[in-house]
């Protein structure tokens, strides 16, 4: 087995030298009768060519996003990845390197968690940043757990145009920890009524903007009547490249901020691994969960950085730990924090331009397509649009065209009477050619 | 000497002077600033062509000023983030011994297999006809850790062991609530021994925490567990083997008691490296147990995740499972994302993560198994838990064993009894070994011995590596009882950067970088 060092004449040199006859004497704990005689009822070893043959099959019968034109979004995004990104993260010493606890030979990670704190911080437009989360909907559940600690209220009121994903992973936390949640209904239009439900009971209010259906929310008016009231609000973006074409949210008061950051660096991965991105303003520094990295000095007075603010965390503090989180996305952090340097915000902006002009393009063109509405006064690189015809039928239609269309609303909200919804996204990926293949497959669908 | 042509072919007294350098650099370790202070704002290091003028539909959202992020060109980036990278230590590197942690070899095999664009460019929300390979994958690897735990059913998408932990642990809680016993039982056993995350689990969902006290021999009896259990008690959360990398002895009375007071047994499947293919949970009466893929299957760990942790569930846990799931009806699989999609007899408790998990860390996890296969898996445990004994051998003559009783698995516990009047702590010895070109083990964990040091060597060590660790554990073990202590005290001496103040750190938290305010003019 080509990963396995020991030879058989080592195995045996060693067990005489720990003075046991067999390796199932160093076993003799397991209980009588569990410990398993031989293999277990699995193929046997392969060498890398058969490995190869049997994964590259089950690829093979998927269809990349690069291979057609594409426009599926609602919560990850396709988007072109410089090499430099893919090919830096493959070095062996980020790969393989575990989370920054010696920090003496660990300075290569802890600065870039530094820079990546130092970008979030800056795009979002908020005091400070931690080095991630999972993912931005986990992210989401967490920042709904912080405010329920800085407020020592239990009750979040979660907008309708939050992704429902997200909405999901909130309800599941929300449920297991006894706590409320008002969960508004499917907000197409960006003009439900969430003012009227924060009171002196809220914990929070989460706010997505672009929003699910690509929608792009005032968040001042909600921050306001929040704070008025003694409660958060947390913005959530689930687009990240948004951020280099319109107000941040920390230019609108929100008091945590909570993204899906894959569209930067990370590729679809058929939805993972992906990065988190969470900042607050600092004055919440001590409630947020997650890894911080803080600047210091060595003894002989040398910069560096070290995990810090460690006293909230599970391993010191266990029950009492802000989160139960271990692990962040560290290496989806560095494909960020990479990818976003390559691009400066100069590079960033002139990527969200070049998505809002896509998405400008295919909405204008899709206007004039008969049976075609769309729906959105405002948005970024995503809007919906409402068919003549259920959307997931049309889908599967133009799938089989070699188009991938979008996302049916009816498959995040199945049962929800949307099924005439359609949710498009266009990135810098799309072509002239891409555009007009889908308008024109539409014309002759609908 | 001078060779032919006049050059001087040996190191001369040069090499043994420390000279401070012009740049502060020191040869192939380079000082490197942060980004914000070699990049400029208007730099980029992407090439992307203005689109042709077109009327906005940004209404009032759109940014007023800029962002305030620096770019670089791709060669300055390129030159930065090599340079960072070689002021890591990696599995690559050398013996990276953290116990608990499992740094095992990284296959690139893996990589290359994750990267294929039919898994690693497919979007989450395409339409399901258009990935037939994707559910294929997630069966597969499903099928496999079902085989090697003896378990049921696995719900794949937590995306870490501790996002793990809290999914089988909801499942417990919606298991109970099923039972209509949610307002009463809510008490989980918890070992002292335990990882912080599984106490901290526990309480993010409603439970209050209630200690196992540990033995002195470094196990759980059956009877301190028993003495506990009540109708309050709603589960326990054991690590097998734990986290003094000792196979618990009880487990299966310990599991029986479990059951017999109605309630359940969740097991920490953090260190399952030790025994796959050795013995299965389910045939030891686990309910729930996550797995880490980064740990036991290899996928990298990438400075702190991205992590993966699957959960398998037992028949009677399985029912609760969360979407997405895949549920397979005339051999077809069909992808449940939603609690209203799910067929009868399924509860799914609600949802751990948006999409369907960790699909890229799946991949290169089936690649793992694939390659060892059932053969290569059952040898590489037995590896893991030869390479720890080896090295247990070898040094316990000379530095302390809490628990002598119980052979040790896949990663063997010291503690600093040994060094006890030495002026040399745990912190030291490990600061020490830096110097010496290792990674420390994991120290001061498990709490429950003194300055613990816990070291896990993996499958992927060879002899010869072996060799050479305890021979230098054994050299600093010698200085360390020996008086030389400066060589521990103020180490490490050779690594990039010297012992940072963290103190200093925490007190006036500095997280991200500021513009410094501009000198004043000199007078």
């Amino acid at each position: 087995m080509r990963y396995l060092p020991l030879t058989d004449t080592d195995r045996e040199d060693m067990l005489a030298r720990i003075g046991v006859p067999d390796i199932d004497a160093l076993f003799s704990d397991v209980p009588a009768g569990k410990l398993l005689k031989g293999p277990v009822d699995l193929p046997r070893a392969r060498g890398e060519l058969e490995v190869e043959r049997i994964l590259g099959k089950m690829a093979g019968k998927n269809t990349a996003a690069s291979a057609v034109p594409f426009f599926v979004g609602a919560g990850a995004y396709k988007h072109h990845v410089p090499a430099t990104v893919d090919h830096l993260i493959q070095r062996s010493e980020f790969l393989t390197s575990y989370t920054p606890y010696q920090p003496e030979i660990a300075q290569g990670t802890l600065q870039y968690l530094f820079e990546f704190q130092t970008q979030v911080a800056a795009l979002t437009g908020m005091e400070v940043a931690n080095a991630s989360m999972y993912d931005g909907s986990t992210g989401t559940g967490e920042a709904v757990l912080m405010a329920h600690r800085v407020t020592k209220r239990r009750k979040a009121v979660l907008s309708g145009g939050l992704h429902p994903h997200y909405t999901a992973v909130v309800e599941t936390l929300s449920e297991m920890a006894n706590d409320e949640v008002v969960a508004l209904k499917p907000d197409v239009s960006a003009n439900e009524d969430i003012l009227s439900q924060i009171d002196d009971s809220v914990s929070c209010v989460v706010v997505q903007s672009p929003d699910v259906f690509g929608n792009l929310r005032d968040l001042k008016p909600i921050a306001e009547k929040a704070h008025a009231h003694g409660a958060l609000l947390i913005a959530v973006f689930t687009e990240v490249v948004s951020l280099g074409a319109v107000v941040p949210p920390g230019a609108q008061d929100a008091d945590i901020v909570v993204g899906e950051g894959q569209s930067i660096g990370n590729a679809l991965n058929f939805g993972g691994p992906y990065v988190g991105l969470f900042a607050a303003k600092s004055k919440y520094i001590r409630q947020m969960p997650g890894r911080l990295c803080g600047e210091t000095v060595d003894s002989t007075g040398q910069r560096g950085f070290v995990l810090t603010l460690s006293t909230r965390e599970q391993h010191i503090r266990r029950d009492k730990a802000t989160s139960n989180i271990c692990t962040n996305s560290g290496l989806c952090v560095l494909a960020f924090t990479i990818h976003m340097t390559l691009l400066g915000q100069a590079g960033l902006a002139r990527l969200a331009e070049v998505n809002h002009a896509n998405a400008v393009k295919l909405a204008d063109a899709l206007a004039s397509v008969e049976g075609v509405k769309v729906l959105n006064d405002s948005f970024f690189n995503e809007f919906t649009v409402k068919l003549k015809k259920p959307a997931a039928e049309v889908v599967e239609v133009l799938a089989a065209k070699g188009i991938l269309a979008g996302v049916p609303v009816s498959r995040l909200l199945p049962k929800a009477g949307l099924d005439d919804l359609l949710i498009i996204a266009s990135t810098e990926v799309n072509t002239d050619e891409d555009r007009a293949a889908l308008v024109a497959a539409l014309v002759e669908v609908l | 000497m001078l060779n032919r042509q006049g050059r001087p072919t040996q190191a001369g007294e040069a090499a043994h002077a420390e000279h401070a350098t012009f740049t502060g650099n020191k040869a192939l370790q380079q000082v490197e600033p942060l980004i914000f202070e070699i990049g400029h704002h208007e730099a980029t290091g992407v090439d992307i062509d203005k689109p042709a003028p077109f009327k906005s539909r940004l209404g009032k959202h759109a940014r007023q000023g800029e962002i305030g992020l620096p770019g670089l060109s791709e060669p300055e980036a390129m030159r930065h983030y090599v340079r960072l990278s070689q002021k890591n230590y990696g599995i690559d590197t050398g013996l990276f011994p953290l116990g608990s942690c499992t740094m095992k070899h990284n296959a690139r095999l893996n990589e290359k297999m994750a990267r294929l664009p039919g898994f690693s460019d497919v979007h989450p929300l395409q339409p399901l006809s258009t990935v037939p390979g994707a559910l294929d994958l997630m069966l597969e690897l499903a099928r496999y850790l079902m085989t090697l735990t003896g378990m049921p059913a696995v719900a794949l998408s937590p995306k870490a062991g501790a996002h793990g932990e809290a999914c089988g642990m909801m499942a417990i809680k919606a298991a109970i609530a099923a039972k209509g016993e949610g307002a009463t039982r809510n008490v989980v056993l918890v070992p002292e021994s335990a990882h912080g995350t599984n106490p901290a689990t526990a309480a993010l969902i409603g439970f209050s925490v209630k200690a196992v006290p540990a033995r002195p021999d470094g196990t759980v009896a059956v009877e301190d567990v028993k003495a506990l259990l009540g109708p309050d008690i709603a589960a326990i959360m054991l690590t097998n083997p734990n986290t003094c990398g000792i196979f618990e002895p009880q487990i299966v009375e310990i599991a029986a008691a479990m059951h017999e007071a109605g309630a359940y047994f969740y097991c920490d499947g953090a260190n399952f490296n030790a025994i796959v293919g050795k013995a299965r949970p389910g045939d030891l009466g686990v309910d729930a147990m996550h797995i880490n893929l980064h740990k036991t299957f290899s996928t990298p760990h990438g400075g702190g995740g991205p992590g993966a942790g699957p959960v398998v569930l037992s028949e009677r846990l399985a029912p609760f499972a969360p979407v997405p799931f895949i549920h397979v009806e005339n051999d077809k699989p069909h992808l449940i994302e939603t609690r209203g999609e799910a067929p009868a007899g399924n509860k799914p408790f609600g949802r751990m993560t948006a999409f369907h998990g960790q699909m890229g860390m799946y991949v290169r996890a089936l690649a793992y198994m694939l390659s060892h296969g059932s053969d290569g898996m059952r040898q590489a445990s037995e590896d893991a838990v030869l390479n720890a004994n080896y090295i247990r051998a070898g040094l316990a003559d000379l530095m302390s064993l809490p628990f002598p009783d119980h052979p040790s698995m896949h990663e063997v516990l010291f503690d600093d009894e040994w060094l006890k009047g030495s002026g040399v702590s745990t912190l030291d010895f490990a600061k020490a070994m830096i110097d010496e070109g290792y990674h420390p083990m994991t120290v001061y964990f498990p709490l429950v011995v003194h300055g613990a040091m816990l070291i896990e060597p993996t499958e992927s060590e060879s002899k010869a590596a072996l060799d050479l660790f305890i021979a230098t554990l054994r050299d600093l073990a010698m200085a360390a009882k020996g008086n030389d202590k400066e060589r521990f005290t103020s180490a490490p001496h050779h690594a990039p950067i010297r012992r940072l103040d963290e103190t200093r750190a925490a007190r006036s938290p500095v997280l991200k970088w500021e513009k410094p305010a501009p000198a004043k003019a000199a007078e």
